[in-house]
């Protein structure tokens, strides 16, 4: 018995039955289809994420109030504790390898311009270094300088969402727009960035550190320290001065600080897990509507082999071997859930291609999902046809000759 | 060429023990065209069964071919059966989703025969079964009993076996096909020099034998050449 017999028995069994053959296989391209589109989905997610994160620079360490609760390598920052200080900023840059610090103070504000338009965005204080360390840049006017800081002047740079929110499309510079209720004059706008998912960096507007804390907010307070790494291989290194100096100037352990510090690679990392738990999670329901698949398979082969009974009989006592009958009918398992398993990989491919289009999400259907797809079709296969299998060789000749 | 020795057969059912066979002793010499007879039970089924390898003797010693068969197990007892037994049912038994062809290829295939020796082979003995060439492609659905018994009769020769078992090949057929039937095993071994043990529980179809085996209640009672 060659392949080839094999192949050609096994076309003869699965077109005897088309319409059960089909329904069945459809049980399987469900399956995988749902398995291929959720995983497309998370994966789709998490790559988009990855990169938006990334443009974000990728040697920057973000120092927050708050201590890190360290659980697992989960975020959560406390709240109520000794906040930031500019003071906290400027001992920060002394430290060698460091290449720009930029101490930020965020709050959510309405604003409304000249034309009568109004938008609730975020609204940073920020000092020069902010477009440094942050790696944005200027699309028309100037930034904050630090001689707007020392003056407290009531300037802005605004995001290009909130220029279009504020302005249509005239010319933003030099007009006046009115956050809280107090005029500031629009000095330059900066360039789009994109979104990074929870955060829009371009629904912003920048004002001067000195005159957020005193006139908007009333606090002496930064809510975040940005510190960009001359170079990255120092990350680590820089990381650790920092923390000392931060513990000290605050006189709290350096083991338990009141603060955090995260580099991108923490908040990767953290997404990552995130992602992969969400993927895994998507993954696992499609993966059951897989097994119910399977349990027809496992039904139809039993079916099969009751009706063809007489027939195994009959092999049998013309010479067939016990294992020449089970492999024939995993055999047909196995072909009719790789052919369910390919179907399905493009009903997954299809469907994520639907979710990008009509829901927007980005999704990507890798190489490895498709190997996973034949894999798992493949395995069922074999997992739901062993039984019926064995027991069709299992069969005594003679039984299932007389059998009505 | 076939030697039993005191072949006993209990089956072990809910209603207790049925002794099928209460010790067969007999021999079958090579080119022997034999028919057993007997009463419906009387055990001739299950002297087949274990005569063609397809069930084992309780008790007792079976040679087959020089061969000693009882005690051999499932996979042994199917090369066997593959290779030197060739078997005709009263039901034909024939795959209907494969041709006429393919039908009698089919033993051929599990005995490992390269694939481009089978269909001359199969060929050779549909001729040798008296199976007109047009039917060659047909499927089974498409022929009449008698021409599906000789197709039976084409697979149990496709191996070459050193005997061939019919159980009641004429079972399901009227009499004129059936003596159609009757007449090719009788060919096959005039012609071609076959073993041949036919069982019937009719006198007139014994009678194309050349000796009659009678059994009753699971021992042999007669055993004579008709010619
Ligand atoms: N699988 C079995 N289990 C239990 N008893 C069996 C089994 N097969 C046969 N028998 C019993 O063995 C005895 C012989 O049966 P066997 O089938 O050999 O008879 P037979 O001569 O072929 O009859 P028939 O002419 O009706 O085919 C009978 O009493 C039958 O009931
Ligand atoms: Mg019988």
């Amino acid at each position: 018995m060659t392949a080839i017999d094999l192949a050609i028995e096994l076309g003869s069994a699965l077109t005897s039955n088309k319409v059960r053959t089909g329904l069945t296989v459809l049980g399987i391209v469900i399956g995988i289809g749902s398995v291929i589109a959720m995983v497309s989905i998370g994966q789709g997610g998490a790559k988009s994420i990855e990169s938006s994160i990334q443009g974000l620079g990728s040697n920057l360490l973000t120092v927050s109030p708050g201590a890190l609760s360290n659980a697992r390598g989960g975020v959560s920052t406390g709240r109520g504790m000794a906040p930031l200080s500019i003071d906290d900023a400027s001992a920060i840059a002394g430290i060698a390898g460091v290449a720009a610090v930029s101490p930020e103070l965020n709050r959510r504000f309405q604003m409304t311009s000249s034309l009568g338009n109004n938008t609730n965005s975020n609204v940073i204080g920020v000092e020069s270094g902010y477009l440094t360390a942050r790696s944005l840049a200027i699309d028309a006017g100037t930034f904050i300088t630090s001689q707007h800081n020392a003056a407290f002047s009531r300037v802005a740079v605004l995001g290009p969402t909130t220029v279009k929110d504020l302005f249509g499309d005239a010319d933003p510079i030099g007009k006046t727009i009115r956050i809280n209720r107090m005029d500031f004059r629009v000095i330059g706008t900066t360039v789009a960035k994109g979104s990074s998912g929870f955060f829009n960096p371009d629904d912003t507007a920048f004002v001067p550190l000195e005159t957020m804390q005193r006139i908007l907010v009333g606090a002496d307070v930064v809510s975040t320290i940005a510190v960009s790494v001359a170079d990255k291989t120092q990350m680590a290194d820089v990381k650790a001065q920092v923390t000392e100096l931060l513990a000290s100037r605050h006189r709290v352990d350096p083991a338990a600080p009141d603060f955090s510090i995260f580099s991108q690679e923490d908040v990767l990392g953290t997404l990552n897990q995130v992602t992969n738990t969400f993927t895994m999670f998507l993954g696992s329901v499609a993966g059951i509507s897989l097994v119910v698949g399977g349990i027809g398979i496992m039904n139809m082969m039993l079916m099969t082999i009751t009706e063809r009974t007489r027939e195994i009989g009959l092999r049998r006592a013309i010479g067939a071997k016990q294992w020449q009958i089970s492999l024939q009918f995993l055999a047909e398992s196995v072909a009719l859930t790789l052919l369910g398993g390919i179907l399905g990989i493009l009903l997954g491919w299809l469907l994520s291609l639907l979710v990008t289009t009509f829901a927007g999400i980005n999704t990507s259907v890798t190489a490895s999902s498709v190997v996973l797809g034949v894999g798992m079709s493949s395995s069922i296969g074999i997992i739901f046809g062993f039984y019926p299998a064995r027991r069709a060789g299992k069969l005594h000749p003679i039984d299932a000759l007389r059998y009505e | 060429m076939i030697d039993c020795q005191s072949i006993r057969k209990i089956y072990a059912s809910q209603a207790g023990p049925t002794e099928a066979l209460k010790g067969i002793t007999f021999s079958i010499g090579t080119g022997e065209f034999v028919a057993i007879m007997g009463q419906s039970g009387s055990g001739k089924s299950t002297l087949m069964h274990i005569l063609g390898c397809l069930d084992v003797a309780t008790s007792g010693t079976y040679t087959l071919d020089g061969q000693d068969v009882t005690e051999m197990n499932e996979n042994e007892l199917a090369q066997i059966r593959s290779t030197r037994i060739g078997f005709v049912f009263q039901a034909f038994y024939l795959l209907p989703r494969a041709t006429v062809l393919r039908n009698v290829m089919l033993p051929l295939m599990y005995a490992g025969v390269p694939r481009q020796q089978r269909e001359p082979r199969a060929r050779a003995a549909l001729e040798k079964a008296a199976l007109p060439e047009k039917f060659y492609n047909y499927s089974p659905n498409q022929i009449s009993g008698g021409m599906m018994q000789r197709v039976a009769i084409a697979r149990a020769l496709a191996n070459d076996p050193v005997m061939i078992l019919a159980d009641e090949p004429t079972g399901n057929l009227d009499s004129k096909t059936g003596q159609m039937v009757l007449e090719t095993f009788q060919s096959l071994h005039r012609q071609h020099g076959r073993t041949i043990v036919l069982i019937t529980h009719e006198s007139d179809v014994a009678a194309y034998a050349a000796r009659i085996v009678r059994l009753k209640d699971g021992e042999i009672i007669e055993d004579r050449k008709t010619i």
